[in-house]
């Protein structure tokens, strides 16, 4: 069984749950943005969750397959046809060899998950076949996906199709979105007023918004607490002697339009970072199209973990769903 | 008249360099697969394509303005 790209979209990648383990070599763990819905969509197919699918971001791809299959396509909302026949997100159906599927516009979202029984199966490095294109790692030779290419897929177990998930358990954004913030090891580095303005302004997705990190305009720009620069960090206040960067931390380079770093960040740098997105809303960030408003909001550990349990919750009834 | 939709969310522009000429101007001949704009997202610009080919009747979005995917960009005339 292969699927051969007809066309490739924007970006599409092959993503699963990404590589754990070499971030402190500064390989990130990668794997798809919204975890969730790729989680799901694997569901959906009878595949194991962490099987490898495509992610692709804001256009979806045009993919011919080439041996019957059923599929599931989760995350952003966007229509499609199967050889010019309408068929439901959140849900398996059937695919014949030589049917094509395609999409039409996004309408809500940004990332779409396309999973198919057996999964994509191209070779993996480092323990997943996530595609991290800086480190020409996982995907395709490292790359993304591209017209002509003819991606091997695993042998299925054998789910039916017709499976769907409901409403109530599928993740969509809305705009205006919160995001909630766990305050950090810099957070000191800001002035009052600049720890009160951030909280309180709309913030609005930047284009550049990606898979290493989404940046966010329009709030007022951050004061620093004056210092005296320690030795190896830059004259900018907003620079500190290098340090750990985690996933979801939030730098804001020079005070003045946020960083949230992603799946595919960088490890560490030069920039302070005034806290971190809890865990449980990372997701909801892959989702983000650009000029979306945004407004963060402070939380504690307590709800951090909270939120996170919530999280796992709906993951839970996902599985017992469709188990 | 065919509407030339945004293939994705993010800024439109008319010129494919700040101090070029718009790719288009009205009443311009339009051929299929003709590039209209650029959509820019993720540091990446995509091109805006005519789907059918006729007259360019003019752009509908401004120059530089922030589009959702499916945006009206531009109108053809046949």
């Amino acid at each position: 069984m292969t699927l051969e790209i007809i066309k490739p979209g924007i970006s599409t990648t092959i993503q699963d749950l990404g590589r754990p383990g070499y971030f402190h070599l500064g390989i990130p763990e990668g794997g798809a943005m919204d975890r969730l819905a790729l989680r799901s969509a694997n569901l959906l197919v009878g595949n194991p969750e962490d099987a490898a699918c495509l992610e692709a971001v804001f256009m979806g791809p045009e993919i011919k397959f080439g041996a019957d299959g059923v599929v599931a396509v989760t995350g952003a909302e966007m229509p499609m046809t199967l050889d010019g026949e309408p068929r439901e997100a959140w849900t398996s159906f059937e695919v014949k060899a030589g049917q094509t599927l395609k999409f039409g516009f996004l309408t809500t979202g940004a990332r779409l998950y396309i999973a198919i029984s057996g999964g994509i199966d191209t070779p993996a490095d480092l323990g997943s076949r996530s595609t991290y294109p800086i480190g020409a790692l996982g995907g395709i030779e490292g790359r993304a996906v591209q017209e002509g290419d003819s991606l091997p897929v695993g042998s299925a177990s054998g789910a039916a199709a017709g499976r769907s998930i409901p409403e109530e358990l599928r993740r969509h954004p809305s705009d205006p979105e919160e995001l909630r913030v766990l305050p950090g090891l810099y957070w000191d580095r800001l002035t009052d007023a600049a720890k009160a303005s951030f909280f309180e302004d709309e913030w609005m997705v930047a284009s550049e918004a990606d898979r290493m990190g989404y940046r966010f305009k329009g709030g007022r720009a951050l004061d620093f607490v004056e210092r005296e620069a320690p030795f190896g960090a830059g004259a900018d206040p907003s620079n500190i002697v290098d340090g750990c960067y985690s996933y979801g931390s939030i730098q804001v380079p020079g005070g003045t339009e946020p960083i949230v770093l992603h799946r595919d960040a960088v490890s560490g740098g030069g920039y302070f970072t005034l806290g971190a997105i809890i865990s449980a809303d990372m997701d909801l960030i892959g989702q983000l199209q650009p000029n979306t408003t945004v407004r963060f909001k402070r939380v504690d550990m307590d709800e951090a973990l909270a939120a996170r349990k919530e999280q796992s919750a709906v993951l839970e009834k996902i599985r017992s769903h469709l188990g | 008249m065919a509407d030339i939709q945004a293939p994705a969310p993010g800024t439109f522009y008319h010129r494919p360099s700040p101090e070029e000429d718009p790719f288009k101007a009205k009443g311009d001949t339009v051929a299929e697969g003709d590039v209209i704009g650029l959509v820019e997202v993720m540091k990446t610009f995509v091109e805006v394509k005519a789907e059918t080919a006729g007259t360019f009747g003019g752009y509908v979005a401004d120059n530089e303005s922030a589009v959702k995917a499916g945006a009206v960009l531009a109108t053809v005339e046949s």
